[in-house]
């Protein structure tokens, strides 16, 4: 193939581009001398993930960006004994907009510099993707174009001249579909070719539109004056008009001029001479930006995108073509899953599905690991019996701290296992942009936002993870919504207590025939109550708080249904949310499991200090149709809902720890004796469902929200809510029945 | 050719997007998914609940709020199957 569009056969760039840069500003990378760093950035639905990871396979780990709370993946590959540190930028449509996603990957690119950018591309929705390309390649000149779902493109008879897009954009193409593994060893030739210099881009150089030359030019000839290395002043200067406050801040900060102005390193020591924060000349520049864009700014932002735009479809026509006569959308899924009559039916079937295969799932494993862990608690004791260990400390070592550590992790870990995967599963086949989409509409009536029910959905597995998956949504006010209002949608710890309810209770009072459809439906009742309240509270937070604001806007992408990767998922959900969110269990319920110990142990005068505080809050349980018993379990349980009914039980039998009976029969036996009704087991599971968020959860929210009156909110508000809906319930109930 | 509005459209019906009368971050937006004066654009799909409506644009399914496309105006394509066939 001719390269020699872009190609230079000086060689004049070393291969040692790496070592020559001592560090990476702001981006906290300590990395090796021999290591080259490589972005990977894209839109997103590109396959950007799945290159990322058939490149470094499980040698990656992921953490945050500094100082923002959007998740960062790096991972680490050999080819041809040179090591290479891939960093996956988030996904992103363009880099001209103001999301903290974009600022990332265009502080990333721009600051962190790395060797080579590699941007995924769509081959099947090309044109609009060469966007994002044109604009990195404004930034920096080692990029590849890398065509990613090459075999989608295929079937969907569309094909792609390679030749004349890297005649066109200067910049070397490969063609890959990563998920079968094809065109990615001429990815990574191509990452080698660029950092030995082998070839040296040279992106094609957009045009910019008549009303904007004048400015540009004025803006560049200043900034060249100012910083003379400055590898790319008519970007720059560009941004300047845009009015990027972003832009300006780098170049009014001496601490990222170096990384801004040097291509070696001798510039990055002698930071301390160049021009100091607020210089006056840096300001004049600001000036005459500020001037010029205001003759330009209404329409600048068009005119800009609007050219690169004819420039991606000039382009694009050149390279691609397609058959005509094909029908090529086949999406008759879409038909069904977001149509008019089946959409809604289709999801809370596709949502009871997913529940049951949890639970189901998850009780024989959650049996095996229960009998493994309880054996390993007699063993415990048989230990500390045997060094003369005073009783007290075995008590509260064995059947207090482990024994609620080995009851949280037989309940939660085994769905957990269980629900994220599926979860996932229905993230990678396309399914969940559709959930936001068929809902959107009540999310907007409420003032929200139709992305809110993807956070709700993961919520359904945790709590923690749903708050975290707020993130999502744009607008500060309908993130905070979604984030005040995710405790509503009951959690995997949550559930083994509203499934024993339903069926202890509510189906008993059925004919046997129809006992365990009556238990499903309780599920699902509670269930829609939950997301009930989910849009009224986010009605009411919409209209009468201080977080009072119209709907904003809603353009979502929805990606073509694709098969999902069965591997990448468990690794995925295993490595974010499972170990996650069995991590908390260790800290949180540990604990609980030993403060639960010694107040059912430490007596004053003939009571426990279990009994002594169930019976303080007897009347206020009483009144809203619980009990003290039930209401002192919900507070030790707040680090971890999955201990409230041994603790319950605890309670009733005046036992020294948390307990569990053999048969269901047993167990409802003493909850009557206790003075239970179907009334009790109603205002509990509404009460369960309604209360407040765990500890995690609430420390996510904090970490989230950085607010400790948001959080304090997010708790006092699910907990007045929960009161309410429970003192109703038990003031009306005898009336009714 | 008059103009309308986009959430004039009926399901199917293809046009040629001529005016966005909407301003600031919303804008960026709707350029960044390719809503650039003289596109093709086509109706895909409606919600369940009548509202969002998801449109072909540049090979690619985009929702948009009624609210939004109250102010994006179209040419309607009389002679174009869009992007369903091609």
């Amino acid at each position: 193939m001719q390269k020699a569009n872009y190609m230079s056969n000086t060689c004049a760039i070393p291969n040692n581009i790496a070592q020559s840069r001592e560090q990476v500003f702001q981006i906290n990378l300590s990395k090796t001398h021999h290591e080259y760093v490589i972005a990977l950035a894209g839109n997103p639905n590109t396959g950007k993930s799945t290159i990322f990871n058939a490149l470094t396979g499980l040698n990656q780990h992921t953490g945050n960006w500094p100082g923002k709370t959007v998740k960062r993946m790096e991972g680490k590959f050999r080819f041809h004994d040179r090591h290479y540190r891939l960093i996956d930028l988030p996904g992103t449509y363009s880099l001209l907009s103001t999301s903290t996603d974009e600022e990332i990957a265009r502080n990333f690119v721009l600051f962190g510099k790395p060797d080579v950018t590699v941007v995924v591309v769509d081959s099947t929705c090309l044109e609009r993707n060469l966007n994002l390309v044109l604009q990195i390649a404004q930034i920096t000149n080692n990029v590849i174009l890398c065509c990613n779902l090459i075999d989608e493109a295929k079937r969907k008879s569309i094909s792609i001249n390679q030749q004349s897009l890297e005649h066109d954009l200067g910049l070397p193409v490969v063609l890959t579909s990563a998920r079968n593994g094809d065109g990615l060893d001429d990815l990574k030739k191509s990452i080698e070719e660029i950092i030995t210099g082998q070839i040296r881009p040279q992106p094609f150089a957009i045009s910019y539109p008549d009303e904007l030359k004048e400015p540009v030019e004025t803006l560049v000839s200043s900034l060249r004056e100012l910083f003379p290395t400055l590898p790319n002043p008519a970007w720059v200067a560009m941004r300047l008009l845009d009015g990027d406050q972003k832009i300006k801040e780098s170049l009014d900060s001496a601490e990222l001029l170096p990384t801004l102005l040097n291509n070696d390193s001798s510039l990055a020591t002698e930071s301390h001479h160049l021009p100091s924060p607020s210089n006056p000349s840096v300001n004049t520049i600001f000036k005459t930006a500020d001037h010029l864009s205001r003759s330009v700014q209404p329409v600048m932002h068009d005119l800009f995108v609007e050219s690169l735009f004819l420039d991606a479809q000039r382009i694009t026509r050149r390279a691609v073509t397609k058959k005509t006569g094909i029908r090529i959308w086949d999406n008759s899924l879409d038909h069904l899953l977001t149509s008019r009559i089946f959409g809604i039916p289709a999801m809370v079937i596709l949502l009871s599905i997913v529940f049951f295969l949890t639970i189901e799932g998850a009780n024989i494993p959650s049996q095996i690991l229960a009998d493994w862990l309880f054996q390993i608690e007699g063993l415990l004791d048989h230990t500390f019996n045997y060094l003369n260990a005073p009783w007290w400390l075995t008590g509260f070592l064995a059947h207090g701290v482990y024994r609620g550590l080995a009851w949280v992790i037989s309940v939660m870990l085994p769905p957990m296992a269980i629900f994220f995967p599926i979860f996932t599963f229905l993230e990678d086949f396309g399914y969940l942009p559709r959930v936001a989409f068929n809902l959107d509409r009540l999310f907007k009536w409420s003032g929200a936002h139709g992305k809110q029910a993807l956070a709700m959905g993961m919520g359904f597995g945790c709590n923690a993870a749903g708050v975290i998956a707020t993130r999502i949504i744009d607008s500060p006010r309908e993130r905070l919504i979604a984030i005040i209002t995710n405790n509503f949608v009951p959690c995997n710890g949550r559930w083994p207590t509203l499934i024993m309810l339903a069926s202890l209770f509510v189906a008993a009072a059925f004919p046997s025939a129809l006992s365990s459809v009556a238990a499903a439906s309780t599920i699902v009742f509670i269930t829609l109550f939950g997301v009930l309240v989910t849009l009224l509270v986010s009605k009411f937070l919409s209209t009468r708080t201080s977080l009072r604001g119209e709907s904003s806007f809603f353009q979502i992408e929805l990606p073509p249904y694709r098969r999902p990767q069965f591997l990448r998922i468990i690794y995925t959900s295993l490595i974010d949310r499972t170990l996650l969110v069995l991590w908390r269990a260790i800290v949180m319920a540990a604990p609980a499991g030993g403060l639960c110990w010694l107040l059912a142990n430490i007596y004053v005068g003939q009571y426990s200090l279990f009994a002594h505080a169930a019976n303080f809050l007897q009347p206020m349980g009483q009144a809203i149709g619980l009990d003290g018993v039930i209401l002192l379990a919900y507070i030790i349980a707040i680090p971890a809902n999955e201990i409230i009914v041994p603790t319950i039980i605890m309670g009733y039998m005046a036992a020294g720890q948390m307990t569990e009976l053999d048969s269901d029969f047993e167990l409802k036996q003493l909850f009557v004796q206790n003075g239970w009704s179907v009334m009790t087991a109603v205002s509990l599971m509404l009460f369960s469902l309604l209360h407040y968020p765990c500890s995690t959860t609430t420390m996510t929210i904090w970490k989230e929200t950085k607010s400790v009156k948001w959080t304090v909110v997010s708790n006092l508000l699910p907990l007045s809510i929960a009161f309410a809906v429970c003192f109703i319930v038990a003031q009306t109930w005898p009336l009714l029945f | 050719m008059k103009l309308i509005r986009l959430s004039e459209l009926l399901l199917g019906q293809s046009a040629i997007l001529k005016e966005i009368k909407i301003n600031g971050l919303q804008r960026r937006r709707l350029l960044d998914f390719g809503f650039i004066k003289d596109s093709e654009i086509q109706v895909a799909q409606r919600s369940p609940l009548g509202d969002p409506t998801a449109y072909w644009i540049k090979g690619a399914l985009i929702a948009l709020r009624k609210e939004e496309t109250d102010n994006i105006f179209v040419e309607v394509n009389q002679n174009a199957k869009g992007q369903l066939y091609e």
